[in-house]
This record gives C-alpha cells, structure tokens and sequence, in this order.
C-alpha cells in the first residue's frame, strides 16, 4: 500500500466527512467535488485512465455544478431555522455505522483478505481507448443505446419537471 | 490480514468507508439536496469497487469492471438531474427543502 | 542541421538532465518541461496583453499604450508591477477559504491543460492515449473557479455574473466537445499526437489539415464560436462586461487575486487555440511542403499567436450578445449544426476519395446552414417602434 493511496484516500474520505457534515450547503457541494476529484485519481492510479478522465468531465465538470445551481435556485445558501441535521439523525447514524461494520466485516474476511489470494502483484492491464470503443460498439452496444435512450428520456423528463408552470394552469 | 499482501483490500475498505459516510449524510440531513449529495456519494463509492475488482481480479482484459463504471457514471449523471429537477419543483410549490416538513401527501 | 534546430529543446533538455543521476532522470526531464511550460506561456500571455491592447486601440482609431518604453512594450511590466504592489482587499462578509481558493484553482486548472498539446516534434509533456478527453476534463473544471469567485464574494452582482457565466459556458461546452468528436471519428484516436500525425501528409504541396475540408472547415468555425464563448470573451462577454455588471464575478478582487484571474483567463485562451489548430490546423506541420525547413515549434507557436490576433480582432469588431440571445444562438444553432457536422464527417468517410464527397458533405453543410440561419432569423420580429417617456 503506497503512500500516494493513502494519501487520496484520506483526501476523499475527509472531503465526503465533510460534504454530509458542514452546516452551509454551498460548502457541502464545494467539499463533494473534492471527494469526487480524489475518486478521479484513485482510478488513475488503478490505471483505469477512461474511467478517471468520464469521472472528472461528468461529475466535477457536470453533476457539481448541477448541484450548485440547485442549491442557489432554492435558497440553499441560507441558514435553516430548525438546525441542519433530522430529529431522527442518531437512527441514521447507527444504521450507517451498522452498515459499515458488516462491509468492512465481509470485506476482511473474504477469500481476497487471505495472504497470497493476489498471487503475483499484477501487471496493469494495458487498455486503450480503442479497446474500450470496440467493447462499446462490440459487446456492450445494447447497454450503449439503452443508456442513450435514458439519457434522452431523462434530459427531456427533468427540463419539464423543473419548467415554471404557464400562468393560468393552475 | 495486512493490506499489504493484496492492495485490492485497501480500495474495498476505502469504498466502504465512502459508502458509509454517503448513508449516513442521505439519513441524517435535512435539506433535500444534501440527501442527493449523499446519494451521489454511495454510487461512487459503488464505482470504485467496481473498478478495483476490474484491476486485481481475473480477466481485466473483459473490461467488465471499466464499462460497468462507465454505464454507471453516466446513470448517476442522469439521476442526479432528474433528481434535482425535482427538488427544485417542490421547492417552487413548498418554499422549502426541509424533509422533516414534507410529511404530508395533499399539495 | 534542420533536425537539430527542430529538436533544439529536446536536445537541450537531454544534455541538462544528464547530469543527474540515472534514476532521477525520468522525473528530472518531466520537471524541466514543466518549468519550460510554466516560464513560456506566461511570457506569451504579456505578448498578448500587450498585442491586444494595442491592436484593440488601433481598431477604435487610436493609440494603445505608448508611454513605457518604446512603443508601449514594457506595459506588462508596469501592469505586473501594479497588480502585485495593489492593496489585497477582501470584504468582511465574503466568505475567505472559497475567495482565496478561486484564483489558485482557476491557474492550477488551466495550466494542467499545456499537459497534453504536441508543441512541437516529440514535444509533448505527457503522450496520453485519451489526450483529447483529459483536456476537455480539466477544462470543465474551469466553470467550479467561476462559480466560485462569484459565490465566495457575497454580492448580488458577483452571483448574477457568476451566473450567467456558469451558464454560458455550459451551453457551449457541448458544441465544443462535438465539434472536436468529427476530427476523433475520423482520425480513429483521442491521442493529440496520432491526430497530428495524422494532418502531417502532403499531396502535391498542400497539407492534409482537417480545415481544409468541408466538415473540418465548419468544425473550425463551430469550435470558434465555442471556444470564445467558453473564454467570456466578446462577443460573449455580457458576464464581464463593465457596463452591465461592473466587473461581474470578479468585482471583489483586487491586486494579485485579479491579477491570476487575467493570467488564468488568458492562458486558458492560448491553450484553447492550442488545441484549435492541434485539431484543425495541423498542430506543428507546414503549410507547404517546401516549408518544410522551418522548425515545428515555430509553426505551433506561431498559429497559436495567429488565433490571439483573431480573437482580438473579433473583439474588436463585434458587438456584444444578450444572455438570452447567446443562449438560444448555443442550443438552437450551434448545437444541431456540430451534430449535422458530425453526420457529414461520417458521410466523407464512407464515400470514399473522389470529388463526389466533396460536393455532397459542402452541399449538406451549406443547405444546413442556410436553412437553420433563415429559421433562426425570422423569429424576433420586431414591431413598429415605440417611444415611452418617462410620465
């Protein structure tokens, strides 16, 4: 385990603490990109350099900002009267701790936490771009027009979800 | 059970920490958008399990890993839209995020 | 002798790093560029300032600056000198982790882009195979620093501007994206040395440049009209424009914070036109075959500069957009016509080589453009004019 993956671990993990914890939301959406970008480079360094890049164009350059607008459009950025966090939050929260316990749980305690489960440290799969379109268009090409068809459907769906209403509907 | 033996334990830990963390944020906030925050927070850290096993399992040369990751960004992107749109929407009927207050069907 | 003045730089940079050790040489060539890259175009941003200052003056009918040094050209000097002696100033209420940050993000971001343009023979800093996809990631990062600085500064006008900016420049980014997909289609790879490599033939002379055929040709002019959008520049620069918003989002900076902000906006400038003529313009490859001589980092160098003066020649010349007419000109025009392009580029490459693939793909793209020009153009129709005084 090298020091540059703990090193973007830590900057993921503190930037999600600190996306679901701080008290002004633009703050939380500013700490959620970071989270976002230190995933973007903890698949850079597992090589997978599509994955990385889609990571960065469409969450940090898209979702983010998505987010942001959001958060403007309905007074977000103002401080909440009733405090930020639910009246049921210790339930969530011992949920969530649960949840992890038995993750971590499984995870220790599979067949790949045994010693020598890895075998050889692996070489990187040496995958390019042109791989990657022939699986698109090859094997994956139903998924590939599924996903395009969703995207459409969810483009026009939320353009007339959050379009004003004409005056004298109601 | 030292990580060192197979990194790959390392990256599943790291997304289950995330995966935590993005419940724990969609169960205990208030705000509407800060639930989706924390919705977003979850499909990452599902990503990046799926990229990890892509690199340490067998057959990386499938990129089953790598596409999954790919499919699943893009239907993030588009949830997370849709998602918003939607908040939004309430917000211009309620003129409010606070869950806690949405408890009622009748508009 | 030729090779030699080509790879000047590659060579130097060979002979310095070989007094290290040979461990350390790898990282040591990589830092090298890096500094090279982080000294040139800076020093290429005072050019351009100072180009457009005084370019801008000579199109309104007057004299740029000519008061320091002969001809004006210590300006950047001066004009660095003030913005680092200027008093930081930072409002109480403004929100100070979020108001630092915006500035650094916007350079660090806009720098990391010069990672990945092919300056020259062998001359790119990192060979990536999705080249093409990292530069447009970290470009997108770019709309994050704006949203930034206006939020951070707690002021109506900052957040409007840094509004219609973030707006604008998401509207634009998918023409941009579009537009560069005909030349991947076409070229088979997002590597930005293969595409150059690919534009580097020549038959009977003339160079195999993507513009100079007809999906090429309206993929430059798309990308055109993107890429100064993208960069806030007139005529698409109502969120900057003083007359409207002040300064728009970065009206609560002062001294060296608006001074990285110019830098990273003229920067991200020069490296947009790099991939311009990287795409279309045949990166660091002759005109003519006979030119040949001319070392390639010239060349790339010297379309680049070739684009600034466009982009201040446009500046100079057109008037400014309206929020709601950039837009609709963003997803009503320049939308369907990068994905009509798109289409045409497919079409010239299943026709096969012949002159009837030049007439068809130019007849479609002309038809295209005239019919969307012609519908764009009859809405708005304005009525009889109207005074209305004040009562």
């Amino acid at each position: 385990m090298s020091i540059v993956f703990f090193a973007i671990a830590g900057l993921s993990v503190a930037g999600a603490l600190a996306a679901v914890t701080l008290k002004s939301t633009v703050h939380c959406a500013l700490a959620l990109t970071v989270a976002f970008a230190g995933l973007a480079l903890l698949f850079l360094e597992l090589d997978a350099q599509f994955a990385g890049f889609a990571q960065i164009l469409v969450y940090v350059g898209a979702v983010a900002i998505l987010v942001v607008f959001a958060i403007l459009l309905t007074r977000g950025s103002e401080t909440p009267k009733d405090g930020v966090y639910s009246t049921k939050w210790l339930l969530g929260l011992v949920t969530a701790s649960g949840i992890f316990a038995v993750l971590a749980w499984a995870v220790l305690h599979s067949t790949w936490a045994l010693p020598g489960a890895g075998g050889a440290p692996k070489a990187a799969p040496q995958v390019t771009v042109m791989d990657i379109g022939n699986a698109l268009m090859g094997r994956y090409v139903l998924p590939l027009e599924i996903v395009a068809l969703l995207l459409t459907s969810a483009l026009i769906g939320a353009v007339i979800v959050a379009m004003h209403e004409k005056e004298g509907a109601q | 059970m030292t990580p060192a033996t197979n990194p790959l334990i390392g990256y599943l830990l790291v997304a289950a920490l995330l995966f935590a963390i993005g419940l724990a944020g969609a169960l205990t906030r208030r705000n509407a958008i800060l639930v989706l925050i924390g919705i977003e927070l979850m499909l990452n850290a599902a990503n990046l399990n799926f990229i990890a096993f892509w690199r340490y399992g067998p057959h990386p040369e499938l990129l089953t890993g790598m596409m999954f990751a790919i499919f699943s960004i893009a239907v993030a992107a588009a949830e997370a839209a849709v998602g918003l749109g939607l908040v939004i929407a309430i917000h211009r009927h309620t003129h409010t995020t606070d869950l806690d207050q949405m408890n009622r069907m009748k508009g | 002798m030729i090779e030699k003045a080509d790879q000047i730089f590659v060579i130097l940079a060979h002979w310095l790093v070989s007094f290290l050790p040979v461990g350390l040489q790898p990282a040591a060539l990589v830092l090298l560029a890096v500094v090279a890259i982080i000294v040139t175009f800076p020093a290429l941003f005072a050019i351009s300032v100072l180009l457009e200052r005084k370019g801008l003056g000579r199109m309104q009918n007057r004299y740029g600056p000519n008061r320091v040094g002969p001809y004006g050209i210590f300006q950047p000097v001066a004009d660095g000198i003030k913005s680092l002696t200027k008093e930081d100033i930072v409002p109480t209420s403004a929100d100070g982790v979020v108001h630092f940050l915006a500035p650094v993000l916007l350079v660090v971001v806009v720098f990391m882009g010069y990672a990945v343009l092919p300056m020259g023979r062998n001359m790119t800093l990192v060979n990536l195979d999705a080249g093409l996809l990292f530069f447009f990631a970290v470009g997108a990062s770019t709309e994050l620093s704006v949203f930034m600085a206006g939020w951070s500064s707690r002021n109506k006008y900052s957040l409007l501007g840094a509004m219609r900016a973030v707006a604008q420049m998401i509207s634009y980014e998918v023409p941009l994206l579009l537009s560069s997909l005909a030349i991947v289609m076409i070229t088979g790879s997002l590597s930005l040395g293969k595409i150059v490599e690919a534009q580097n033939h020549y038959t009977w002379g003339l160079p195999h440049w993507y513009i100079f055929t007809p999906w090429g040709f309206a993929g430059f002019l798309l990308y055109a009209v993107a890429t100064t959008a993208e960069s806030n520049r007139s005529p698409f620069d109502l969120p900057e424009g003083e007359s409207e918003l002040v300064a728009g989002y970065f009206t609560e900076y002062s001294g060296f914070k608006f001074a990285l902000f110019f830098l990273g906006e003229y920067v991200g400038m020069l490296s947009i036109s790099g991939l311009g003529t990287t795409l279309f313009l045949g990166g660091w490859s002759a005109p003519l075959q006979i030119l040949g001589w001319v070392p390639s980092w010239c060349w790339f160098f010297g379309k680049v500069m070739l684009s600034m003066c466009v982009f201040i020649w446009v500046r100079g010349t057109l008037p400014r957009l309206r929020q709601d007419q950039l837009m609709n000109f963003a997803w009503k025009f320049v939308l369907p016509l990068s994905l009509i392009n798109l289409m045409v580029a497919a079409t010239w490459r299943f026709l096969g080589e012949g002159w009837e693939r030049w007439v068809v793909c130019s007849a479609i793209l002309l038809l295209a453009y005239t019919l969307m020009g012609r519908a764009g153009m009859r809405q708005g129709q304005i009525g009889p004019r109207s005074y209305r005084y004040a009562e």
